[in-house]
């Protein structure tokens, strides 16, 4: 752990951003001017130098805790809402978590440590100053099998990727993630160093009163996973929306959503950016064009991107320094390089995406990556997403299923098996064989999960 | 249809798609040489399960695989659907 003082802290770096602002979907705001004078840990002396597991309900309670603690507490634990408590048990010894924050005392949190409340309303207690601490902020990936996996940050690799405030006037930023994921993190310390206003979600409010919120606020700059994006383009209402600002990360951003997204908002600038929790942002793509430029690979600098055995490599100030908690696992490679799983094809100078190395299914021995299915099922101007999985056959394995969502204005006036003919015509025009789904299905809607990813089964 | 009809029918609909040309289907061909090659097999046990609602491959233990297309026809006439 580098033990040299910080060079801010996030309450430093909002209290000179006196414009900040959160806005929940409840009305509650948090805004600069309370910080500094107000305090909303119970407790807070407490925590100096420990490590705390942030456990609070709500993105407003542990958007509070992340700023007080942040240059405060040893260790900033911080885990999506939806973890069980098998999952937290698992974080909380893996983090060695001495401290729980959150809004009510009788929160169980399936290991017990302290807890310790932050109140709505905060208090003129006098603020102990302590020596300012690098905190370690500590994050789970996003994988869904297994132990959860942590692995370290500090807040300047977090703020890696985040330019200074501009002159200009704050954009007014929603994002569907939650912030307590590495995308919505970022998104909401872009807010911090922005001094803008950050408009929540939040799982209990629909998207059309999301949608209101953001018409009320004057949202400008909107960020999201690709799924994110196809869920608000099937709501009639997107159109009322007219962002300057759109990004997509989380997921491969294939031609298909970003070209529905320019026809949607053609006023707006459309950013996809390839980042993970591990491999921190590697990059944004702002040609509007799915893949990114290889040029980008193998250049020395801040950055490196290599591709190896087909896989994405990343060395950067960015990405995580280590896993926590398992000393069997090793995030980089002696030289510093993060593997991150993601596939790459490499066509001329562009770079795509061909999915996870995990997800891959085995067509008698031929390796299909799920999401290049998708990508050519997408494409097809009467699909809107699609999700493509195995099915198990005693020929070869596995063979291509695929269920699909079609756009709305399609979806109850055609005949369905003309048009998985033609669906199935398109794929056979553009895929090897193998690789063309053999049976296809047509679903009102996909699950997507908390993280705003498809879900899958070998996710 | 029977299912000896909705095999032949399917049979020839793969091949049309996949792009194959097919002996003539009588019950002495060899699947072998049919002109069907795995994967367009494995599309048709596939098809057949959503027509017919059964895969005799894993519908029980012990499955002998069928080399002639009247073997093939015969294990789905008998397996239980």
């Amino acid at each position: 752990m580098n033990t040299a003082p910080p060079e801010t802290t996030l309450e430093g770096l909002i209290r000179s951003r006196p414009r900040f602002r959160l806005e929940t979907c409840s009305g509650a705001v948090l805004g600069s001017e309370v910080l500094g004078s107000l305090t909303y840990v119970g407790g807070l002396s407490r925590l100096a130098g420990k490590s705390v597991l942030i456990g609070a309900k709500s993105q407003l309670a542990a958007a509070r805790a992340m700023i007080e603690l942040d240059g405060f507490a040893a260790r900033l634990v911080i885990c999506p809402p939806d973890f069980s408590p098998e999952r937290l048990a698992s974080v909380i010894e893996q983090a060695r978590v001495d401290a729980i924050v959150c809004e009510d005392s009788r929160m169980v949190f399936g290991s017990a440590r302290p807890l310790f409340v932050i109140e709505s309303a905060g208090t003129r207690e006098e603020r102990i100053e302590s020596p300012r601490l690098r905190t370690q902020w500590l994050l789970p990936t996003s994988g869904t099998t297994g132990p959860p996996k942590l692995v370290a940050h500090s807040l300047n690799s977090l703020l890696g990727a985040i330019k200074g405030a501009s002159n200009g006037p704050s954009p007014v930023w929603t994002t569907f993630y939650d912030i307590r994921r590495y995308g919505g993190l970022q998104i909401f310390l872009r807010a911090c160093v922005a001094g803008a206003t950050l408009a929540l979600s939040d799982a209990e409010e629909s998207l059309d009163g999301h949608i209101a919120r953001c018409l009320r606020l004057g949202v400008t700059h909107i960020s999201g996973t690709p799924s994110h994006w196809r869920r608000l383009l099937m709501n009639p209402n997107h159109v009322l929306l007219e962002p300057e600002y759109v990004r997509l990360s989380g997921e491969i951003a294939d031609r298909a959503i970003l070209s529905a997204l320019r026809e949607a908002y053609p006023k707006a600038r459309v950013v996809h950016a390839y980042a993970s929790t591990e491999g921190g942002v590697g990059f944004e793509v702002t040609d509007g064009m799915e893949g990114f430029p290889a040029s980008l690979l193998d250049v020395e600098g801040e950055i490196e991107l290599r591709l190896r055995d087909g896989s994405l490599h990343i060395r950067s100030p960015r990405t995580a320094t280590s896993y926590v908690g398992r000393d069997d696992l090793q995030l980089r490679d002696k030289e510093g390089f993060v593997d991150t799983g993601d596939m790459l094809e490499r066509i001329g100078e562009r770079c795509f995406f061909k999915g996870r190395r995990t997800g891959v299914i085995n067509v008698g021995g031929l390796k299909v990556h799920p999401e290049e299915v998708e990508q050519v099922i997408n494409a097809y101007e009467k699909v809107r997403m699609s999700r493509v999985g195995a099915r198990r056959n005693p020929i070869i394995g596995d063979i291509i299923a695929a269920e699909i969502v079609l756009r709305e204005e399609t979806a109850t006036t055609e005949d369905e098996d003309a048009l998985k003919h033609d669906i199935l015509e398109f794929c056979r025009a553009r895929l090897p064989r193998h690789m063309v789904p053999v049976t296809m299905r047509f679903v009102p809607a996909l699950d997507v999960l908390a993280s705003g990813k498809l879900a899958r089964r070998h996710a | 249809m029977s299912i000896r009809l909705t095999i032949i029918s399917q049979i020839e609909n793969i091949a049309a798609e996949q792009s194959k040309k097919i002996a003539p289907l009588d019950d002495s061909l060899l699947l072998s040489q049919s002109g069907l090659d795995s994967l367009c097999f494995a599309i048709l046990v596939a098809r057949l399960e959503d027509i017919l609602g059964t895969d005799p491959f894993t519908a029980s233990d012990e499955v002998y695989f069928p080399t002639t297309l009247g073997e093939f026809v015969e294990l789905y006439e008998h397996c239980p659907a």
